[in-house]
């Protein structure tokens, strides 16, 4: 050890444990190889259209709505979980009653099970004969292939990542909040909406991002209810698909980039948000 | 004092009939959105009898998309396992330049589209792929064959075992391998008998989400696999295309033991949060 080691520019800190270049190497070359590469590839091809037949194929009407649907459905749903993510966080935090462990353990249910079967289990319940479908047929509201149906199984596969972000940060709320807030005057209801909600914003955000940047990408859970009706409820990945199976490569290529893009920027914005937040809140997610 | 702690429940927490209210409101939620789900697969696979179940869980293809689902993720998971393990010693253990960096790319499998997890390797190794020429020329099917899906299975359950481990071991610190090292063991008998011991119920817990998605995987497969019946189908693939053709029960069938693997993971995953909560991560801890 000699005193030049503590001076100037350090790639790592020094440590007496063994192995940090086998392991570091390691993950480098597996992450390049199975990561980083094939995602280059897919950026290269797109670069290699050129930019007139890269927007040619971008702004092309089928893609731009396969687009609008994809975002847009993610984004109903990730709202609604969003209510009942936190809604569900706080009766499993807050409330005591018989089987809390079973629906706890059950919130994770679409984390465990493969995305197709929730695929056609949802469609054989909203189809129009279904258990729940034919209950609201009398009304006039149809989900299985339509729009709606697409928000029901993304508000299905996004639901834990809702709850399991904000409940373990509404665990460690300090309860002494509430009651300087009760002593102070504050209804129940202020409490809640003006103490308690503002500070689990950013782990909100973040479940928000994860749930809205999952239901973007999904495919299994939404093949089967959608309906699939090009402009209508046809959602990117699909026409990815689709495009692929015509040997179009160049079109696919063009879809992913532009999805990739999109859900990258969607994530950076939104981590940029939940710092900031974080800053102002001052609790963790 | 039973007037006063009434009080102060009054204060800090809602009226029974808010509570009573709120707990019904979730309970029906989650019995629609994902109790009903759950009991549609097993009921749909029963509706024409055991029988008529049995049977077709007793189809050759079927038995064949199981066979290629147990291959898929017997590679897939352990290969992940041993790069989880290795990107968390580095992360955990080590202060290095670009380490935030690092862990965000290892989450970026996360935020891709299972379909497009899968096209980047048919961009690769596709007929029209980089490498399609080479490889047939040299004889190597990738893309429509088992290598392809195990590519892609690895690529969509990259993060979950690092995910698990990075953040346990940063917790734990340094200081149980400092005094092994500083008692004479060497690297890698610190490793087996320090670290590995002190991890074990979190490296448990990573296997067990990364097995369940390499399992159920259906886009990225979808993509890659080709649907060659009996060869290149595995069980989600096999659904799809029973459901497509009409064939409920069979699909349903299928459907069951996916199921049940998902059935199997939740409980042991309950399990270790409940009984080996201390040795898991904190966020993992009820």
């Amino acid at each position: 050890m000699t005193a030049t080691l503590s001076k100037g520019w350090q790639f790592r800190q020094p440590s007496v444990l063994p192995g940090f270049r086998w392991a570091l190497g390691f993950t480098l070359v597996w992450l390049t190889l199975i990561v980083l590469v094939p995602l280059a590839g897919l950026f290269l091809r797109s670069s290699s259209l050129g930019w007139d037949q890269f927007f040619a194929l971008a702004l092309d009407p089928r893609t731009l709505n396969a687009l609008k649907i994809s975002f847009g459905t993610a984004f109903a749903a990730a709202l609604a979980n969003v209510f009942f993510g936190v809604l569900l966080a706080w009766v499993l935090v807050r409330y005591h009653f018989p089987g809390k462990r079973i629906v706890d353990a059950i919130v994770d249910l679409p984390f465990a099970l493969p995305t197709a079967v929730a695929g056609i289990a949802l469609t054989t319940l909203y189809a129009p004969k279904g258990w729940i479908g034919s209950l609201l047929a009398p009304l006039g509201i149809k989900v299985a292939f339509t729009p709606l149906g697409i928000v029901v199984a993304l508000i299905f596969v996004g639901l834990p990542f809702v709850v399991r972000t904000v409940q373990p940060v509404m665990e460690e709320i300090d309860r002494e909040v509430e009651e300087a807030a009760a002593t102070l005057g504050a209804t129940r209801f202020q409490t809640i909406f003006k103490v308690l909600l503002p500070g689990l914003a950013p782990a909100v955000l973040t479940g928000f991002s994860l749930a809205f940047a999952r239901g973007v990408g999904e495919y299994g859970s939404v093949i089967f209810i959608a309906g699939n009706l090009p402009y209508k409820s046809e959602i990117a990945p699909l026409l990815i698909v689709i495009r692929l199976e015509e040997f179009n490569y160049a079109a696919a290529t063009a879809i992913a980039a532009v999805m990739l893009v999109l859900s990258f920027a969607m994530l950076f914005l939104i981590n940029s948000i939940q710092a900031w937040s974080r800053r102002r809140y001052g609790y963790g997610a | 004092m039973a007037h006063e702690a009434r009080q102060y429940d009054r204060v800090v927490s809602e009226t029974p009939f808010a509570r009573r209210s709120l707990i019904t409101i979730t309970l029906l939620f989650l019995l629609v959105i994902l109790v009903l789900p759950l009991a549609a697969v097993f009921t749909e696979a029963f509706r024409k009898g055991v029988p008529a179940f049995l049977e077709s869980l007793g189809d050759p293809e079927t038995f064949s998309a199981i066979r290629l689902t147990l291959l898929v993720a017997g590679i897939s998971v352990p290969l992940n396992l041993v790069f989880g393990v290795a990107a968390a010693w580095a992360i955990a253990k080590f202060e290095f330049k670009g380490k935030a960096l690092l862990s965000t790319l290892i989450d970026l499998p996360f935020s891709v589209s299972p379909v497009i997890s899968g096209l980047v390797f048919v961009m690769l190794f596709g007929a029209q792929g980089y490498f399609g020429e080479y490889l047939q020329q040299a004889g190597v099917q990738i893309i429509f064959a088992v290598p392809g899906l195990v590519l892609a299975t690895i690529f969509v359950t990259f993060p979950f075992v690092a995910r698990e481990l990075i953040p346990l071991m940063q917790e734990q610190g340094s200081a149980d391998e400092e005094a092994a090292l500083s008692l004479g063991a060497s690297g890698w008998q610190t490793f087996w008998h320090v670290t590995l011991p002190n991890i074990k119920w979190g490296l448990l817990y990573g296997v067990l989400l990364c097995n369940a998605r390499a399992m159920g995987e259906f886009g990225a497969v979808s993509v890659v696999s080709g649907h060659i019946r009996g060869q290149t189908n595995t069980m989600p693939l096999q659904v799809e295309i029973l459901y497509n053709e009409y064939n409920f029960v069979a699909a349903f069938a299928v459907a069951t033991l996916l199921a049940l693997l998902a059935l199997v993971t939740l409980v042991l995953k309950s399990v270790l949060e409940y009984r080996y909560s201390d040795e898991l991560s904190a966020s993992r801890r009820h």
